[in-house]
């Protein structure tokens, strides 16, 4: 699992101090507060992103549509419209890794979100290269397979690692990147129990004290999609004070 | 509840009942004893009276038919005109025939013979109780006036058949008295249930209010004490109501304060944190004074960053508001961790079992862990040591440093908000919140952080949090 942890590091980038970088990720900011923007706007720059700034719900909405990024990073106090809502209808739209900003930090915002479809999220005030971090993570879960490039047939459940497509009774389902990452770890070792500290650090590249909600939560998400019945899933199978197992075993 | 209190003998409902039923049943006894002993006294004495009016009417018919001094044939003929169970005495003459007559005891016929009118006297033999009359005869002169003729007459009355019935009032009265019982135990119950209903009301209304229902409400009926009750009961209660809702409306707007100035805070501190970046990374190419200035201003924006995220912290744990994410944790690699993704491995030795698993919020034990070496790195000196170790169902952790340990007023004062042991430094790299945020932290997995010194070392805090998997 040693290759899936973090494998880049913001040192490793070419990062040219002053000069333009190498285009990392088109991300679209959602958020209200002008300075906010401008500041991460420059910071993620360095980072080698490219923002593109919404200043209201509606408007990230609108322009997501029109040029989707490859990430959204979403306030989730926003006049009209609000976080969650805009949340709900990039999931309900299409698969757009999405990191929510939360000012607030409390149990409400960061579940709320999560419930929303929300894949990761930041407390502000926010580091940008910990936020760069995560974007870059984010993205990596869409863009390199887990084991063996095969086929992966799971009784109604078709894993196709190449070119990461999952179909339920082959009807192509659409995942999340960290849906279909989640799915393709666990998959890869059917049978075997992973913790919710070992998926933290698979899919989602968070260090130890990765916050464990984000796990139950797509795995809520990855339940609706692919099980019969996600009351008795039969693929990710809860194993009650460990974590999580792929089935059918 | 309800049927415990009925079944305890000393409630209020039993001891009520107990009270009314034995006052009834003594006022029963009582009544029916007082009615049984003057019936008893009215009875007798009417039997007595009618027995004795009956010989003395009968003397006197007899008493004129005989011609003085008597002789044995003239009493024979007096006892016959008595009646039975008769004896006639005169002088050495006897005349008697009839059963009982052994019942005329020496000592009647001594007061007889002392020339009392009539004697009575009651004596019980085997087969009954018995009257015993004796009375003079007198004898009408002449000229009008009376004399003791010498002669006694003594009759025995069997009184049997007033016994019986005196016995019958008797039963009768004990009779009154057990039909009383029952009679008298329903009345109590029934006006023990009455009196009692508020009682029950009141503290039913008090249970549902210990139980946080503070709009109920007891009905209030009647201007009897037990209504003041219940008034008093109702007023207390809205009181009550009314200040819990005050208070809960202030805690409300702390709470929302503190969501809003963490809101306000945190806004700016966003876009500070984000260009004192872009800033630090720029500075080599700025002239010295600038660049001491970017890296000064940059340092001191992630120093208010975390002070604002204490204070956040802190005022999540006053509002009651910090809640627990339980995880199993694998507690060595938690606090191995801890220490190097902060860049302390090097300073502070780990002595930790090869496994201890338990049940705790893994967030929070970083933050415990992290500000006990902190603080131990910052306020001790090295080495500091920890060991981890598991001590029964609980998680030990001690954090041990070689500095100048603790004095007594610190080690009171040291988990205080904002307490500086050396006043001399007024600032210092913590937040000042550290310790009594780790203290809370500790407290809401219910478990505790002791201040000491170790002997032959520095300070020493022992942590200890229960959820140890066994």
């Amino acid at each position: 699992m040693s290759e899936l942890r973090r494998n880049q590091t913001v040192n490793d980038l070419d990062v040219e101090r002053g000069g333009h970088n190498r285009l990392v990720a088109e991300v679209l900011l959602i958020e209200d507060d002008p300075s906010i923007c401008r500041g991460l706007e420059l910071a993620l720059g360095r980072h080698g992103h490219r923002v593109r700034i919404a200043r209201t719900g509606e408007e990230g909405l609108c322009r997501s549509r029109s040029v989707p990024p490859d990430v959204v990073v979403l306030d989730l106090m926003l006049p009209g419209v609000d976080g969650f809502e805009v949340c709900r209808r990039l999931r309900a739209e299409g698969d757009v890794p999405v990191i929510m900003l939360t000012a607030r930090g409390n149990d409400f915002d960061i579940v709320g979100g999560l419930e929303a479809g929300a894949d990761d999220y930041v407390v502000k005030p926010v580091m940008p290269r910990v936020l760069d971090a995560r974007i870059r993570a984010v993205l990596r879960r869409g863009r390199t397979g887990a084991g063996a490039a095969r086929v992966d047939r799971h009784g109604t459940l078709t894993i196709d690692r190449a070119s990461l497509t999952v179909a339920r009774r082959g009807v192509e389902v659409s995942l999340t990147p960290t849906e279909l990452r989640l799915l393709l770890v666990l998959s890869a070792s059917p049978g075997q129990v992973f913790s919710r500290v070992q998926l933290l650090e698979a899919v989602w590249e968070h260090d130890y004290l990765g916050d464990s909600r984000l796990v139950d939560n797509c795995v809520q998400r990855l339940r609706a999609k692919i099980e019969d019945d996600s009351a008795r899933p039969v693929f990710v199978q809860t194993v009650r004070g460990f974590g999580y197992r792929f089935g059918p075993t | 509840m309800r049927t415990r209190s009925w079944l305890r003998f000393t409630g209020l409902r039993p001891r009520m009942v107990a009270g009314f039923v034995f006052v009834a049943v003594l006022g029963a006894a009582a009544a029916a004893g007082a009615g049984f002993t003057s019936s008893r006294a009215a009875l007798v004495a009417e039997v007595q009276d009618g027995a004795a009016e009956d010989l003395r009417r009968r003397v006197a018919e007899v008493a004129v038919t005989v011609d003085y001094p008597p002789d044995q044939q003239a009493l024979d003929q007096m006892r016959v005109a008595l009646g039975t169970s008769t004896m006639v005495v005169y002088g050495e003459l006897v005349s008697a025939v009839g059963p009982n007559l052994d019942a005329v005891t020496r000592e009647l016929r001594d007061a007889v013979g002392a020339g009392q009118e009539m004697v009575l006297q009651r004596v019980s033999a085997v087969d009954g109780p018995r009257l015993v009359l004796g009375t003079p005869v007198l004898e009408t002169l002449m000229d009008g006036t009376r004399r003791d003729s010498g002669i006694e007459v003594y009759a025995v009355r069997d009184l049997s058949a007033t016994e019986t019935r005196i016995a019958d009032s008797a039963r009768a009265a004990v009779l009154t008295t057990v039909l009383a019982l029952p009679l008298a135990l329903l009345i109590a119950l029934v006006v023990a249930g009455r009196v009692l209903r508020p009682v029950r009301e009141l503290r039913a209304a008090a249970d549902r209010m210990a139980g946080g229902d503070l709009a109920v409400r007891p009905p209030v009926r009647g201007s009897d004490e037990l209504g003041d009750l219940a008034r008093a009961f109702v007023r207390m209660a809205e009181r009550l109501q009314g200040t819990v809702a005050e208070l809960r409306g202030m805690e409300a707007d702390a709470r929302r304060f503190v969501a809003d100035v963490s809101h306000e805070l945190r806004t700016p501190l966003t876009t500070l944190v984000a260009v004192a970046e872009v800033l630090e990374a720029d500075a080599d190419l700025l002239p010295a004074d600038a660049r001491t200035s970017v890296l000064l201003a940059a340092e001191e924006i992630r120093g208010l960053a975390r002070l604002v995220e204490d204070l956040v912290e802190i005022s999540r744990f006053d509002a009651g508001r910090a809640s627990l994410l339980l995880d199993d944790v694998d507690v060595p690699r938690t606090v191995h961790a801890c220490l190097s993704s902060r860049g302390w491995s090097g300073e502070v030795q780990l002595e930790a079992p090869e496994s201890l698993r338990a049940r705790l919020d893994p967030r929070r034990l970083d933050v415990i862990v992290a500000n006990l070496v902190g603080n131990a790195l910052r306020h001790g000196r090295p080495p500091v040591r920890v060991s981890l170790r598991a001590d029964g169902g609980d998680v030990e952790l001690e954090v041990v440093d070689h500095g100048p340990g603790l004095s007594e007023e610190v080690r009171t004062r040291v988990f205080e908000r904002f307490y500086k042991a050396d006043a001399a430094r007024t600032r210092s790299e913590g937040s000042g919140l550290g310790l009594s945020i780790a203290l809370a932290n500790a407290r809401l997995h219910g478990g505790v952080i002791e201040a000491g010194d170790a002997p032959g070392a520095g300070a020493r805090f022992v942590l200890r949090l229960p959820g140890a998997a066994r």
